[in-house]
């Protein structure tokens, strides 16, 4: 009979949630699943929700009849609890411990279970490897093995500052758009390592159902294995200063045709960057270059301005660093001078010199020395940087 | 339980006047009152902080402050509600009904109490005196790391990071004193005749969190210590560079945070079955079973603290162990859920404000525990980690199972504090307007986090539009209503129908049979349990 009764509730409660995941757009759930993780998760969650509700609109019943009936302004005399006989008080003990045992071990445990396994095991079947490395406030992405191997690019977000302060209209993908997304092909099981440069880091996309903290200084790991092509965006989850919510994750899951194009077409990009660091550049270049990379990657701590956020963040425009010579008589950069600064950061700011090309900060380096207020005049050439990294 | 009736006389009632009877008094309901008072204002002052929080998300887009500003108002609030506002109302309770519930005319250590209290005042200083110093250009404010200080983010941190650390070894010292002294009071004061096993609910509730306060407060203040040398005395606790590792900074800490959330809700636990028995007017049902669930929920609360961090990376068997053993929680509760429903059973149930505070608490606690037994299971827990459905999930146990049963125990026991009656009407009022926009702040959270859209984040992208608009409009409607509250127990304070010594129809225990309000000195003979 009670049973019967729990069944039937069981059954409505699925149909509301079934229909409720049938709506497509599940923003009601966790959004459409596209890896066997988050297939699996989801339905785990699904399930355990099942549950729990179930159990809560039944004690809640139970709860709600005694309010009605069990009233003083209806003249309900109170019933004092009997003494049970030690049988029956056994008996009423072991059955909801058995019961909550089942629930708790078997119905949700049995499943979480695999969940767990399968969320672990990272290698079996993997067929590539990826590093991901967090930094205040970006993404930079490592190909560790296959034709990929050696790519090696930061993703930044790519919002810009009018948006966020409401100057103007926000685009479709406010806050979750990049510069180089994450290209990874599709049904290819992704070994995804992971670790951080500064403060811990959360790598999450939540149609993946994969996320782990990126430790500085410690290597963890998850996999993914994306089943359909798209563009999969998601974020940081782990407070890492004020720019957290500015770190996006964009994944762009093609077809393995289009992923050997791609790493290709990345490879001879990264080439020719790689080349430009040789040749001579002249100082407007560097300062047009340089405009473009400060933006993306100083201007959310010194601004855009230069003005910065003192004290956290100091100036730049007129500041000590900035306007002060960077080599030496010996043709060595100075200590604490603007290029090492830069390229080995200090404190709170970050060490860019595994960030960012030769080319980029020599650029950046040039273009605050020569722009944002300042007119130090002289810049700096990519091969000095190449020099200076040795 | 009976009692023998005590002729009271009140003659070391003679004390300072003024602000110096605050400062020196040793009395246990003077303390109280200064424990109450200061957690109500704190209340205040931690909801403002979330209500800048709530303005701020209410549209995407930065529109009131900076994103640091904002980290800093989010770790703020949590400390400052947690450790400033529920636990010191707790404490305020125990130090108004241990005494009289005991049947013991005041706590065993009352200097001590003295001191307890007076950490508290300057703690809170600290904890939001950098904000007033960042306006005058010293230093960048409070500490922006969320209330739960990770290293490496902490240790990168201005001086609001060390302000938190001495205000939490502060709140922790004079955790750690209120706790010794309800042990004391408990094991030595007892009336004659009243066994362990005939005390009062509310008095086990407090001997298990005193008992879980200095077993895990220590090991809190022994983190922020490390971390405190990490910063400026060159040590690498928690610095992979120099051998150490970010991730035992969690251990520590949630080997002291998931105790603190037992800590928080063993009080209440306390005295709702006690609130329950009084308006169903029916004893409470399993009184020892419940004993037993707070014995066991105490010892289960140290061994599961890695649950907090499943997603840090975790080797599989901890994973597994951590994960049944949180599922394993969910015995002890379900004994204590079944007996506050057995005990509303076939009672005579009114519903005056205590009442209704009461049974909601029960139905949004249950929402906490339920989503809790679902957070247990690390797949599913990938997804809910730091998003917006753990913040849900932790308001429906802090605000609803912590704050809201604290409001049940005010309403109960403001008319023998004051000897008032209050309005019910404002006070019927005031739940339907917490209870309600309550809900409708947190349910939108839960769907947030199932879409996606991570704590901690001063701005967001546009699909999570709509339901942040709801939940800020509604943390409004709740932040006001709480205004409400304010005013109730001031009116109630300064006058109001006259109360009898047993208040309510139901209510049973020591507490009751002194007049309202109690002489300063309440038991000058203890009385007799039979």
């Amino acid at each position: 009979m009670l049973m019967q009764g729990l069944k039937k509730i069981g059954a409505v409660l699925l149909l509301a949630l079934v229909s409720m995941v049938a709506h497509a757009d599940y923003s009601w759930n966790f959004p459409e699943p596209v890896t066997p993780m988050a297939l699996d998760t989801l339905h785990v969650h699904n399930k355990f929700m099942l549950i729990t509700m179930a159990i809560f609109v039944v004690v809640l019943a139970i709860m709600i009849y005694s309010i009605v009936a069990h009233r003083k302004s209806k003249g309900f005399k109170p019933v004092a609890d009997k003494v049970p006989s030690t049988a029956i008080e056994i008996f009423w003990t072991l059955i909801p411990f058995a019961i909550l045992l089942l629930i708790d071990f078997v119905i949700m445990g049995i499943p979480a279970y695999h969940s767990v396994i399968m969320m672990e095991d990272t290698r079996n079947g993997s067929e590539m490897v990826i590093k991901v490395t967090g930094s205040q406030w970006r993404w930079q992405y490592e190909y560790m093995s296959g034709d990929a191997e050696g790519i090696k690019f930061v993703s930044n977000l790519t919002t810009n500052n009018k948006q966020m302060h409401n100057e103007e209209e926000k685009g479709q993908n406010y806050l979750l758009e990049v510069d180089n997304p994450l290209v990874l092909p599709v049904d290819t099981k992704v070994r995804v390592l992971m670790t951080a440069t500064d403060v811990l880091h959360n790598w999450w996309v939540p149609q993946f159902g994969s996320s782990r903290v990126a430790v500085p200084g410690f290597i963890r790991e998850t996999w993914v294995q994306v089943t359909k092509p798209g563009v999969y965006r998601g974020q940081c989850k782990e407070l890492c200063g004020k720019g957290h919510g500015y770190m996006p994750v964009v994944v762009n899951a093609v077809s393995k045709e289009e992923y050997k194009a791609w790493v290709l077409a990345k490879k001879d990009e990264l080439a020719k960057a790689d080349a430009g660091a040789d040749k001579e550049w002249t100082k407007e270049d560097l300062v047009a270059k340089g405009k473009e990379v400060y933006e993306k990657n100083c201007a959310v701590c010194h601004q855009v301005t230069g003005a910065g956020l003192p004290p956290a963040f100091p100036a730049l425009t007129g500041g000590k660093i900035t306007t002060a010579p960077i080599f030496g008589a010996d043709g060595k950069y100075l200590p604490d001078s603007h290029l090492d600064r830069v390229l080995n950061g200090k404190n709170i700011m970050p060490a860019w010199k595994a960030l960012l090309n030769d080319t980029e900060i020599a650029a950046v380096i040039s273009y605050e020395r020569n722009a944002l207020g300042n007119s130090v005049g002289d810049f700096v050439q990519p091969s000095q940087v190449k020099a200076a990294r040795q | 339980m009976s009692t023998t009736t005590v002729a009271h006389h009140d003659e070391h009632a003679d004390h300072p006047t003024g602000i110096m009877r605050w400062l020196t008094t040793t009395n246990h309901k003077d303390i109280g009152t200064m424990y109450l008072t200061f957690s109500l204002i704190m209340f205040l002052v931690g909801g403002c902080m979330i209500l800048g929080i709530r303005a701020e998300l209410f549209e995407p887009g930065l529109q009131l402050m900076n994103p640091d500003f904002f980290n800093q108002l989010i770790g703020v609030h949590a400390l400052i509600m947690i450790f400033a506002a529920l636990m010191p109302a707790a404490t305020g309770f125990a130090n108004w009904m241990i005494p009289l519930q005991i049947g013991a005319p005041d706590m065993a250590l009352p200097r001590l109490n003295n001191w307890g209290f007076w950490l508290l005042p300057p703690s809170a200083i600290l904890l939001t005196l950098p904000f007033t110093l960042a306006l005058f250009g010293i230093g960048d404010g409070a500490l922006a790391t969320g209330w739960t200080f990770y290293p490496p983010l902490s240790v990168q941190g201005g001086i609001g990071v060390d302000f938190a650390i001495f205000a939490v070894h502060l709140l922790g010292i004079s955790s750690v004193l209120g706790s010794i002294n309800i042990i004391v009071t408990l094991f030595n004061m007892r009336a004659p005749g009243m066994t362990l096993m005939k005390m009062p609910l509310f008095a086990w509730g407090w001997l298990i969190t005193a008992f879980l306060l200095i077993a895990t407060i220590p090991v809190l203040a022994g983190a922020v210590t490390m971390l405190l040398t990490d910063r400026h005395f060159g040590t690498h606790f928690f610095d992979a560079a120099g051998g150490g590792d970010p991730i035992m900074f969690q251990h520590l800490f949630w080997f002291f945070g998931h105790p603190e959330v037992y800590i928080l809700l063993l009080p209440v636990w306390g005295f709702i079955p006690q609130i329950l028995q009084t308006f169903s007017r029916k004893p409470m049902y399993g009184y020892k079973a419940q004993v037993y669930a707070f014995w066991g929920i105490g010892a289960l609360s140290v061994v599961v603290w890695a649950h907090h961090f499943f997603t840090a990376g975790l080797p599989v068997p901890a994973l597994l162990y951590f994960m049944y053993s949180t599922m394993a929680i969910s015995l002890p509760l379900a004994v204590l859920f079944f007996c506050w429903i057995k005990t509303m059973w076939k009672g005579s149930m009114s519903f005056e404000t205590p009442m209704l505070f009461t049974v909601g608490w029960i139905i949004l606690f249950g929402i906490g525990g339920l989503t809790g037994l679902v957070l247990a299971d690390v797949a599913a827990d990938a997804q809910y980690h730091n998003s917006y459905f753990v913040v849900a999930h932790f308001h429906y146990t802090l605000f609803a199972g912590g704050i809201m049963g604290i409001m049940a125990g005010v309403y109960y026991w403001l008319p023998k504090m004051t000897g008032h009656m209050y309005s019910e009407k404002l006070g019927k009022t005031h739940f339907w307007l917490t209870a309600i926009s309550f809900n409708m702040t947190f349910i939108p959270q839960f769907f947030l986090g199932l879409a996606g859209m991570p704590r901690r984040i001063p701005d967001y992208a546009l699909q999570f539009a709509e339901f942040n608009m709801i939940s800020s409009i509604s943390a409004f409607v709740l932040g006001l209503s709480q205004l409400l509250f304010v005013y109730i127990i001031i009116t109630c304070v300064r006058g109001g129908k006259k109360a009898t010594d047993q208040v309510w129809e139901g209510a049973e225990g020591l507490e009751w049979t002194l007049p309202s309000p109690p002489p300063y000195h309440s038991f000058t003979e203890q009385p007799v349990i039979k």
